[in-house]
């Protein structure tokens, strides 16, 4: 198929608008807040694998703006990643490591490691000195077992048996110091993020909502989306639903996008 | 000040029963003088899908003109009409682009996709989407709205009721909101038509 498109795909990022948003800026208007999560993202290690955990509050300043985002994205069939810090961050780069670890496996044909995930995250990281905002956990289970890292923001990394981020992360390592051991079993394993997620919800402004949970085993993932929901919204007494007409009207235009044709047509034969 | 309310503005959009709605004041204005109040924040992507851009006037004017070129290129490579959820990735990778010269836009996407399954989503300026099963707000009476959709707002309304919902919602938000307001424009979109109203509303 033939394609024209005036406009090629370049990638990388464009820098157009920089010296007007920096004129903006020293004329005294500051850049407009983004999407944080101001989250609660935890992973360990257990028996069998890896358990990943993340809460679902998104924030615009001290504003909700999602009740129920996700934070654990795939990387890879055996690799998950959590995300914490500016949102927008942490889905892209996530998503494009994610696109370089399928041609990564389609070329050597073999299964990505952890390790090499994890390279490829802390090397662009770095590249942009921190102005990337993603700060991430990163879990997976390779032909070398199982991985558990943690990536700051500046390209710096942890390889800890379990591990916090986020701003919930202080609440969250406080279960993981007093209740976590060696070779749990997995529900076992499971419960003690939920909890861990759970402190961060419950004593961090910035979680809240439902518990996501991710289990890495080898050859197996299972995804738990809204495991726990210790946040369920009551239900309404009342309807609130507002007589028609009460909205004044002064101009109506209405374009129909279905023909509806009376009676039968006659085939036309001819 | 943000550069965000420079220009003032709000847009909504609410998910019915096998419809979406979405609407939006209709003032252009300089911090606190109001220059036109028939500035378009709002634009139709296909039959059943509209963009929303509240945020700085020039961004949306420009970035309206980008979004009209490349859904129409699309098309042309495609041979069929673009998917909301896939104008939503176009819209976020778009602004993600220039994480660090942004546009001033929090765009917002409504419509219907190829099953007719209602589909709304919101972003921040950098491209962040939030996929809502409910409601999306932006703009200067972000506060606002959100308050008086979390309220309002319940499943599975009529496109008729939708209508009232949405409308106000908008309407008594953006009266606590000097920025926004004077005159406001919803579609609704159904299967079957797009409904297009100009709401009579305070001019103050």
């Amino acid at each position: 198929m033939a394609t024209t498109r005036l406009e090629q795909p370049k990638g990388g990022f464009n820098f157009d608008n920089y010296q007007r948003n920096v004129f903006l800026e020293n004329k005294g208007i500051p850049v407009p807040k983004m999407t944080k999560t101001g989250t609660t993202i935890v992973g360990l290690i257990y028996k069998d694998g890896i358990c990943l955990g993340a809460d679902t509050r998104a924030t615009a300043g001290p504003i909700v703006a999602d009740k129920n985002c996700e934070k654990i994205h795939y990387l890879a069939p055996n690799m998950y990643c959590c995300g914490a810090g500016t949102a927008a961050d942490t889905e892209f780069t996530t998503a494009l490591i994610s696109s370089q670890l399928e041609l990564h496996r389609l070329t050597t044909g073999r299964e990505a490691r952890v390790a090499t995930a994890l390279m490829m995250l802390k090397q662009m990281l770095f590249r942009y000195q921190g102005h990337i905002g993603a700060a991430l956990v990163l879990g997976g289970y390779d032909v070398t077992g199982p991985h558990l890292y943690t990536i700051h923001p500046h390209g710096s990394t942890d390889k800890l048996p379990y591990v916090t981020m986020g701003s919930g992360s202080l609440a969250a390592m406080a279960v993981f110091e007093s209740k976590w051991r060696k070779d749990m079993e997995r529900q076992e394993a499971i419960e003690l993020v939920r909890e861990a997620i759970e402190s961060g919800i419950f004593n961090d402004l910035g979680s809240g909502s439902n518990v996501d949970v991710t289990v890495i085993e080898k050859d197996k993932v299972d995804v738990y989306r809204n495991y726990a929901k210790p946040n369920e919204r009551g239900v309404k007494e009342q309807s609130y639903k507002f007589k028609r007409g009460t909205t004044a009207i002064l101009k109506e235009s209405i374009k129909d996008l279905v023909i509806i044709t009376e009676g039968i047509e006659e085939m036309d034969i001819s | 000040m943000s550069i965000l309310e420079y220009n003032g503005g709000a847009i909504v959009a609410m998910v019915g029963k096998n419809c979406v709605a979405i609407g939006s004041d209709k003032r252009f204005g300089v911090q606190l003088m109001t220059v036109s109040t028939e500035f378009p924040k709002i634009f139709p992507a296909t039959d059943k899908t509209f963009i929303g851009l509240p945020g700085l006037a020039t961004d949306i004017r420009t970035l309206s003109e980008r979004f009209r070129f490349k859904i129409n290129m699309y098309k042309l490579s495609e041979e069929r009409e673009i998917e909301p959820r896939t104008l939503a990735h176009l819209v976020s990778s778009t602004l993600y682009e220039r994480r660090f010269g942004p546009y001033f836009v929090e765009p917002i996407i409504a419509g219907l996709d190829k099953d007719n399954q209602p589909f709304i989503c919101g972003m921040d300026l950098i491209g962040c989407i939030n996929f809502a099963k409910d409601f999306v707000v932006a703009g200067t009476t972000t506060d606002s709205l959100f308050g008086v959709c979390e309220s309002l707002w319940e499943p599975d309304l009529e496109p008729e009721d939708l209508f009232e919902t949405v409308s106000q919602s908008l309407l008594n938000a953006v009266d606590r909101d000097s920025l926004a307001g004077w005159g406001a424009v919803i579609h609704v979109v159904t299967p079957e038509r797009v409904i297009t109203r100009t709401l009579k509303t305070r001019m103050d």
